[in-house]
Formats: structure tokens, sequence, C-alpha cells
């Protein structure tokens, strides 16, 4: 009964159509684009001007400020020393700064004598900035051990707020703009579409052809994952050579580039043949996708969120699309992606099958 | 074997009944046609007979199929151009022909079908830009691509210019010369007269008269009348002077011809009469005025305005 072939008609008169339609095309492959320009713009300025951290040396003995002197070394940042009686967080924020690094005291002893000691930064995780310093520390940190007369690698970098240091906000944002283009691309153009082609009755007019429901159904998921594959490719090339984003293109993204948009496809085909009208669609539609749209990990990353809100995410399936892609495209970490996979393949085959069922042609 | 066969069919959506025991058949190669005002129940029996709807009561085949459960193998013999055929709107008529062509597993030359419905000068403009008649000719060429043997057309010319209008019945003419069985719904007269073969004239879910236009002008008109202008002194005269009916109005008289003397009789009456006259003319019950008696004027200046 499923023909191929209908299912490949139904995709050249959908396509051309969305080529043709510019709005259609300028959502689906320039908009992310425009995204990641903006986004990655705005949050990878590190390299423009140093960034102002204040420093608190409780030691003062000749190690720290040979430490000092290294950090100082490097263009990035600019050191401000603040002073020993204040307490180091108040003063970052009534300076307006996020940026800090505290040197306890007896870290010259310590260094001296090859016993652990720890140096902390401070940061906000949610900028890049802070990832800058904290990565900038962790360098001087290495090569300030390595030049240890012992060669043992005493002195630690702890951080009040983890980031992890070799990777910048870019390398996150790739991954959660990907999964913001595989979410809003699909789910809004199929809002739109299965409710205004009901209300045209363009539904009822293809139900007088052979082609079925499924069929359709799948035609538009086909389009959707093309079109999620080039603005993949696009939005990883904008990243990787104007930010410098560090990521990869391993062949397990496509795991996710197929599943996404074969679930939003779905859902929001889902949402537009249950609502009445293309208004009440899209309003059904916007709740939906509002929440996942700022609560996966799209803008910023889910851990530096509140523990409720990282609870949330953990129930929309669009946190899967993007840590199954930050997993993947930065990590390396197939264990896990494999995990998230299987959630979106479980979740997916539900909403597909409620689409299937509540998506019909015909009226009694 | 006639081609639709309807019998006692109920369509209700809660309370209300659209359609309320309508029966009738078509043969094939006929051009029949549901003629009735707006919401007589006309488009709900065509979408039943088309299998878009399920029926609430009654039986109904159409090509001797149930129309509601062989839907699919339905589709493959009929066409449908719903009332007001909308589309996407980016695929060229010829692109659309071409879709549907790919989807019916038909081979079609699209230009040849666009001109069979005379839309060849519009085969590569996006549905979008194509204007209400042109609109409706791609429906009509879309409802060919399976070569069908029934086609069904709803309301086909509502709110197009007699132009386009005209365009449209050379179109169902071409059809029936094809010999393909038409099924019509129009709520204008003159259409069904144009076109339709047989008539059934409906109104509140219920077929109120059936058959040919002359087979019903003559069951349900008022037969043929004479027609005179004149004063209120002739037509004092002839309704004292002779057992005919007398109306007037509007400064003509009327006067209704059963018996094969009437006119005879009127006439003489009239001369008699010495009033003043001028215009005589007999003339038979209409298609519209047996209408307009069957569904009530109320009816149909509702549904033209």
């Amino acid at each position: 009964m499923f023909s191929f072939k209908r299912v490949i008609a139904d995709l050249k008169v959908f396509g051309k159509g969305n080529f043709r339609s510019r709005e259609g095309l300028f959502f689906t492959l320039v908009f992310p684009i425009i995204l990641i320009l903006l986004f990655g713009a705005i949050f990878s300025g590190g390299s423009s001007a140093p960034t102002t951290v204040y420093v608190q040396n409780l030691d003062g003995g000749p190690a720290s400020i040979a430490f000092i002197a290294a950090l100082n070394s490097t263009s990035a940042i600019r050191l401000v020393s603040a002073p020993t009686s204040v307490n180091l967080t108040q003063y970052l924020s009534s300076h307006s700064s996020t940026n800090g690094i505290l040197i306890p005291a007896g870290f010259t002893l310590a260094y001296e004598e090859d016993q652990p000691v720890n140096v902390t930064v401070y940061g906000n995780p949610a900028s890049t900035t802070s990832a800058v310093v904290s990565g900038i520390t962790s360098e001087v940190v290495n090569q300030f051990n390595i030049e240890g007369a012992s060669n043992v690698h005493s002195v630690r970098v702890s951080q009040e707020v983890a980031v992890s240091k070799s990777y910048s906000y870019i390398d996150f944002l790739v991954p959660g703009l990907i999964g913001f283009a595989v979410l809003t691309s699909p789910m809004f153009a199929l809002v739109n579409v299965s409710s205004s082609y009901k209300r045209d009755k363009i539904f009822k007019q293809l139900s007088l052809t052979p082609l079925t429901e499924t069929e359709w159904l799948v035609s538009k998921i086909m389009w959707y994952i093309s079109m999620t594959a080039i603005s993949f490719v696009l939005m990883s090339l904008t990243g990787i050579y104007l930010f410098g984003a560090q990521i990869s293109f391993s062949p397990g993204v496509a795991l996710f580039i197929f599943i996404g948009p074969f679930m939003f496809v779905s859902l929001g085909m889902l949402v537009g043949t249950i609502s009445n009208s293309p208004e009440s669609a899209a309003v059904v539609g916007n709740l939906v996708t509002f929440p996942m749209m700022f609560l996966s990990g799209t803008f910023f990353p889910v851990s530096s969120m509140p523990v409720y809100l990282q609870n949330v995410a953990r129930v929309l399936p669009l946190y899967y699309v993007i840590e199954g892609l930050t997993n993947v495209m930065i990590y390396g970490n197939y264990a896990s992606a494999l995990v998230d996979f299987g959630v979106l393949v479980a979740v997916s085959a539900v909403i597909f099958a409620l689409a299937v069922k509540f998506f019909k042609w015909r009226e009694d | 074997m006639p081609a639709i066969e309807v019998s006692d069919l109920r369509k209700s959506y809660g309370s209300l009944r659209a359609v309320d025991g309508i029966s009738f058949s078509v043969d094939a190669g006929e051009v029949f046609s549901l003629l009735g005002p707006n919401g007589a129940g006309k488009t709900t029996t065509i979408e039943i007979l088309e299998g878009l709807r399920d029926k609430s009561g009654g039986s109904v085949r159409v090509l001797g199929l149930d129309p509601w459960s062989d839907a699919y193998e339905l589709h493959k013999k009929i066409g449908v151009i719903p009332q007001g055929f909308k589309f996407l709107d980016y695929p060229t008529p010829r692109e659309a022909v071409g879709y549907y062509a790919a989807l019916f597993g038909k081979k079609v030359d699209p230009d040849e079908l666009l001109k069979r419905v005379l839309l060849e000068e519009a085969a590569s403009t996006y549905f979008l830009h194509l204007s209400g008649g042109q609109k409706q000719k791609l429906g009509m060429a879309l409802s060919l691509v399976n070569d069908p043997e029934l086609v069904f057309l709803d309301e086909p010319t509502t709110g197009l210019d007699p132009q386009a209008r005209r365009a449209v019945w050379e179109v169902v003419r071409k059809l029936k010369e094809e010999g393909r069985t038409v099924m019509l719904t129009t709520h204008y007269l003159e259409e069904a007269e144009e076109l339709a073969d047989k008539v059934a004239i409906v109104d509140h879910g219920k077929v109120v008269a059936a058959g040919t236009t002359s087979e019903i002008v003559e069951a349900h008109g008022s037969g043929q009348k004479l027609m005179v202008k004149g004063g209120p002194d002739l037509e004092e005269y002839l309704r004292h002077n002779t057992k005919l009916i007398v109306e007037a109005s509007g400064g003509e008289v009327t006067v209704r011809l059963k018996g094969k003397d009437d006119a005879l009789v009127a006439l003489k009456a009239i001369e008699e009469s010495g009033a003043a006259w001028s215009d005589l003319m007999v003339r038979r019950d209409s298609l519209e005025d047996t209408f307009l008696r069957l569904v009530g004027e109320g009816a149909v200046s509702e549904e033209t305005s």
C-alpha cells in the first residue's frame, strides 16, 4: 500500500513550493545562520578587548608574584589587584565583575614544598569571558607546575563554578542553535501547513488521490531532515570558521539530524491536526515550542540553570537532541549520545503514532 | 446498472438533519444536477457520494461501490471538483497536473490536459496568481487526470464572472460528449437548465421534484398562461364574464390556461371588453417559476444576495 513513488512526487511539489516561498526558505536556512552570527558575535568577542580580572593575593610570597606575572603575560586578560582585606566575591559584585582569581595564603610555601594547593577562579558559566579566564589560568598553572623545581604538579586550579577549561561558549552554542533549528523550522511549518491545509480543504482534495496520510507525513519528514542536514552544515561551518568553534563532524551527528526532524514534524502535525483553526493551532504550537526553545540548552547550557529548571528541561524532547549533539560534536561521548538517541526514538515513535492516528483526511 | 444509486439517504449533525431521506439515481453518461438553495443539503449529499463523509442512514452505491468503505478504489474512478477549489500556492498548473499524474500512476500530457480545460495560457503561472476562473479550471484538469468515468462538480461556477462560467460549461459539455457521467450541484437555475439531462430539486434535505426539466415544469408548474398589458377595467371584465383564473399586477393581466379552449375564451373576452390592451402573449412556466414555487422566493433571494 505504502508507495515510495508517491512520497517522492509529493516531496517534489512541497520542496519546490518551499524554495519558491521566500519566507519558508528564510526560516529554514537563513534564519539559523543569522542566529549563529548574532550569538557568536555577542559571546565570542573575547579577542577584541582584554577581560579585567581581579586578583586577590593572600600569600604575597615570591611564587605567588611569579604566578601573577605569568598570568599578566597573556594579552587576553588584564589583572587588577584586589585588596587582601576584603571578601573577594563581594568585591567582585561591587565592581560589577564576575571574574576573579584567589591566591591563598601559604601558596609559596606549598609550592616550594611541592604540597598541593588550590588557586580559585571565580566566574560566570553563562559568560564566555569566564571560560577564557579559567582556560588561561589553567594553562598558566600547567606551565608553572612544569617549571616547578621537582616537576611535581602541585598547584591546582579549583573553580568556584565549574566551566570546562578547554571549551568555549561558541562550542556549546553551535549544537544548541542546531537544536533550535531542528525544533523551530519543522514545528512552525507543520503547525501552519496542517491547519491551513485543513481550512482550505487541501487535505480533502488530496484524499481523493491515492496519496495516503502516512505517505504525506513521511514526505514532510524527509524534507525537513534534508533541510536540517543543510542547515547543520552551514551553521557548523559558520561556527568553525567565523568563531573558531571546536566541534567535530562525527557520523553520530546523523542520528540526531534524522530523529530530530522526525519528532518535530510529527509533533507539529499533531498540534495542527487536533486544533480547530490555524489561529488556535498557532497558540498551541507556541505553547509547546517556546518552553523547549529556551529551556533545552539552546542559548545557554542547561547546567547553568537552577536545579528545578534542569529537571523541567529533562522532560523536554529537545533537551535530548541538544545533549546528544553536544555529546557527539564536543565530547565524542558516544555512549551517552546513544542513550539520548534511544530516548528520542521512543518519544518520537509515540508522537508519530499519535499524529498518524489523529491525522484523518476525511470527516465522519 | 446506474452510475449512482441513492435511496433514503440520511445525514444528521446532532439534531440537524442535513439530508433527510433523499433518493435518486443517475444513469451512466448522464449529466445530473442537484439544484437547490444554499443549505439544502447538496454539498453534504455529494460529499457522501464522493466518500468524503459517512452517511447516517440509507443506502448509496457509486459505480457499484460503497463510497465510504471502498473510497480508495472509488477515488481511482471518479473525478471531483470541490466547492471553491483551493490548492497549494506554488505549483504551476503544469506541475500540479504532473503531481497528480504521479500520484495516480498515470501517463498524462499536462499541456494537452490543460488545453482541454482551456487553461493552456496559464500553464506556468503559480496557483497563487491564477484568477478565480483559472483556479476552477485547474480543479477540473486535476479531476480529469485519472480519466474518470464519473465527475462530480460542486457549485463549479459560484463566484465566477459570466465569461468564466461559460468556459466551465463548455468543459462540462465536452465531458458529456466523451461519455462521462457528470453529477453537478448548483444553485443557478440557468446552469441546470443549460447542462443537465435530469434535475433533482432539493430543499431542507429532501428531494421536492425530480426528472427532466420539462417533466418537472409539467408536474409542478402551473401550465400555460396568457399575459396581456391592460388596466383594472380589463381585469374586472375578464373576472366577471369568464370562469378563468385571473390575476393582475403591475399593469399586466394574467390568465391561467387550463383547458384546451381557455385561450380562445380569453381572447374573445378581451375583444368584447372594449378595454385598452397591448403586448399579448402566451407563455409556459419556466423552470425558474417552478423552482420558486417549490422552494419559495425567500430562499432564492437569500442565496443570490
